[in-house]
């Protein structure tokens, strides 16, 4: 990672944003992916970014991540500007991304993937080996702190339903700690049920202090945790709300396109009609 | 027993509802080499029925059919190894041969005295798989293809470069060369009395105790799972995933080497059609003894018996009386069986997500 250039930070904020996007745009070749997107995501705060598809939200995502780097704009870690060469230097500063489906391998056992790519070890020389009992401990009550309730560790993943699945990747971002949390549609192939399970463990992540970046196409769910709402709109940020400022039904009325919904309550009751 | 009214009962103990309770043979059936140890059981027990010599089961005969699994198992574990990884490697077979001719050169043409040797061709042989893997992970073409452009290119060279440096189809004299009495030794020896068990019995169990040790217990193990799991997922925690795959790539080369050594050193010749077919063998120990296809699941022990049990196969048609061109049907059923019983039990592991 290294600095771009020098950031002047703002006089009206004292503690500077854990992660923040100023005027970013990415483009690809002639697409313009993101235009002028700003974005700040405080500690200890859920940051909401709700999108329909084709808003741009993944590419958001992987910016954030350090997948693609801004082609302008400047991206601020701690106050700090950053360019990120690739995922690894972002999980360096602190960032981990928990993407849907990608997050675990499914034939390895839950602490095997909650200590994947960081093992501990312990031995000398030839007998380095992973200590195995210490791993199982540490996952079992990590993953307990955080609310989870795995029956054996030694299970394979993919025996764990999908919100448990989630909350293991959510459980190890937190563990090998993580400062930023982004969280990519972390319940949309969930049921009711499941999707409050997550949520919890987001809610849990919020408490201890981290910041969290829910990214997601459905207002009902980021209303329930989230503190801060930003609204993609093809590639750009159409809006900018604390908790205090929208209600669950704005929320709703500015994913759907508001005049857009009503245009269609209106077809739909024409169709209805004999 | 009748406990007395109002006495307090034991607390039950903490049930989770949803762990429904597993019988220990459901808990067996895990293990991916439960399928591989029945399987050779029940041909032990079939070649010892059927055994015309009556020494199927005597010390010599089991040195025998040892001996065959060990030249399959040594490179067999490695394959387990790089299947679990979520790659094939069909040039295994002839790396057998190409090294055994590398070393034959090196010693007849080059005059090199054969501990020198054997150095080169080791390091010929993890050149040969960093290659393989590196063009997989750049290309992200299939292994499979990958490697059998290299399996036709190297059994092209083998056959070429021979006859055009011998004349012949094959390379000879390794006897007269300095170091060979000490290095066929440790290749190539014989222990246990009049039994002639062979080292390579020995070189297997080591590679396989090592393989479940370092699948088991070291960091790389874990790596291995992964890539051969979830790729994506497995690089988004910061498992490296190129630099593991040229490993297992390499680690595959240099035991197919270690078995074309062992054999030219046993016959103190090479043939240029040395080991080409041979990959489909160890496919399908690794296969029998329990490794995913798909990858990302299986085992080394797994690997071993089912190299045992083709060992078993191959000595055991002969000492039977039958006619040796039987014993490839033989493994044909043996891996579509084994292929079945996999199936079933990767399905039971996936736990109905797939």
């Amino acid at each position: 990672m290294s600095a771009t250039e020098s950031g002047t930070p703002e006089p009206t904020t004292p503690e500077p944003a854990a992660v923040e996007l100023d005027g970013v745009g990415r483009t690809f070749g002639n697409v313009i992916a993101l235009r002028d997107v700003s974005l700040r995501v405080r500690a200890g705060e859920v940051t909401c970014v709700l999108g329909d598809n084709g808003a741009g939200k993944s590419t958001l995502i992987k910016t954030l991540a350090g997948v693609h780097p801004p082609t302008s704009g400047t991206y601020r870690v701690a106050g700090e500007p950053v360019t990120f060469g690739s995922p690894r230097d972002a999980l360096a500063a602190g960032i981990a991304t928990v993407y849907q489906d990608l997050a675990t391998v499914p034939l390895m056992s839950v602490w095997r993937n909650f200590f994947l790519g960081s093992e501990p070890r312990k031995g000398w020389g030839p007998w380095r080996r992973i200590d195995v009992a210490r791993a199982k401990e540490v996952a079992r009550t990590e993953l307990a702190a955080m609310g989870i309730d795995v029956r054996d560790v030694d299970q394979p993943v993919g025996t764990l339903s999908g919100g448990e699945r989630q909350a293991v990747a959510i459980a190890r971002a937190v563990y090998f700690g993580a400062k930023v949390l982004i969280l990519d549609e972390p319940t949309s192939a969930l049921g009711v049920k499941q999707s409050g399970v997550v949520l919890k463990y987001v809610a849990q992540a919020r408490e201890r202090g981290i910041a969290v970046v829910l990214i997601t196409h459905n207002p009902h769910h980021a209303f329930l945790v989230g503190d801060h709402f930003f609204l993609l709109n093809r590639g750009r940020m159409t809006q900018d709300w604390t908790r205090e400022q929208v209600t669950l039904d704005e929320l709703v009325a500015a994913m759907a396109g508001g005049a857009e919904l009503d245009t269609l309550a209106h077809e739909l009751e024409g169709i209805r009609r004999p | 027993m009748s406990a007395a009214p109002g006495a307090p009962t034991a607390p039950e103990p903490a049930l989770d509802e949803r762990v429904a309770s597993r019988g220990v043979l459901d808990r067996l059936a895990r293990r991916p080499e439960l399928g591989a140890l029945l399987g050779a059981l029940a041909v032990l027990v079939l070649f010892t029925a059927v055994d015309t010599t009556g020494s199927f089961l005597s010390l010599s005969g089991v040195a025998r059919w040892t001996d065959s699994a060990a030249s399959i198992g040594i490179v067999a574990v490695f394959v387990a190894l790089l299947m679990i990884g979520g790659e094939f490697d069909l040039s295994a077979g002839v790396m057998v041969g190409s090294t055994g001719l590398v070393m034959g050169m090196l010693v007849t043409q080059v005059n090199l005295s054969i501990w020198p040797a054997i150095v080169l061709t080791f390091v010929f042989a993890a050149g040969v798989g960093a290659l393989n893997g590196w063009l997989v992970v750049t290309t992200r073409l299939p292994s499979f293809i990958v490697t059998l452009a290299m399996f036709f290119s190297l059994q092209g060279i083998n056959l070429g470069l021979t006859k055009l440096v011998t004349g012949t189809v094959r390379v000879s004299g390794l006897g007269q060369a300095t170091g060979f009495d000490s290095a066929s030794a440790v290749f190539a020896g014989t222990f246990g009395g009049g039994y002639q068990f062979r080292m390579s019995l020995v070189w297997w169990l080591l590679f396989t105790v090592l393989a479940t040790w370092v699948l088991t217990r070291v960091r790389f193990g874990s790596w291995v799972q992964a890539v051969g799991g979830d790729q994506v997922a497995a690089r988004n925690v910061g498992v490296p995933v190129t630099s593991t795959k040229i490993t297992l790539f390499m680690g595959t080369s240099m035991a197919a080497a270690f078995v074309g050594v062992t054999t030219a050193l046993r016959l103190e010749s090479v043939q240029a059609g040395q080991g080409v077919g041979e990959e489909f063998t160890f496919i399908i120990a690794a296969v029998v003894g329990g490794c995913l296809l798909t990858g990302g699941f299986g085992s080394a022990v797994g690997a071993s018996i089912g190299a045992s049990i083709i060992g078993m196969a191959f000595i055991g048609i002969a000492y039977a009386g039958w006619n040796t061109d039987w014993s490839f049907l033989f493994l044909g059923l043996i891996l579509f069986l084994a292929v079945m019983v996999n199936t079933l039990i990767s399905r039971r592991v996936a736990g109905g997500t797939k």
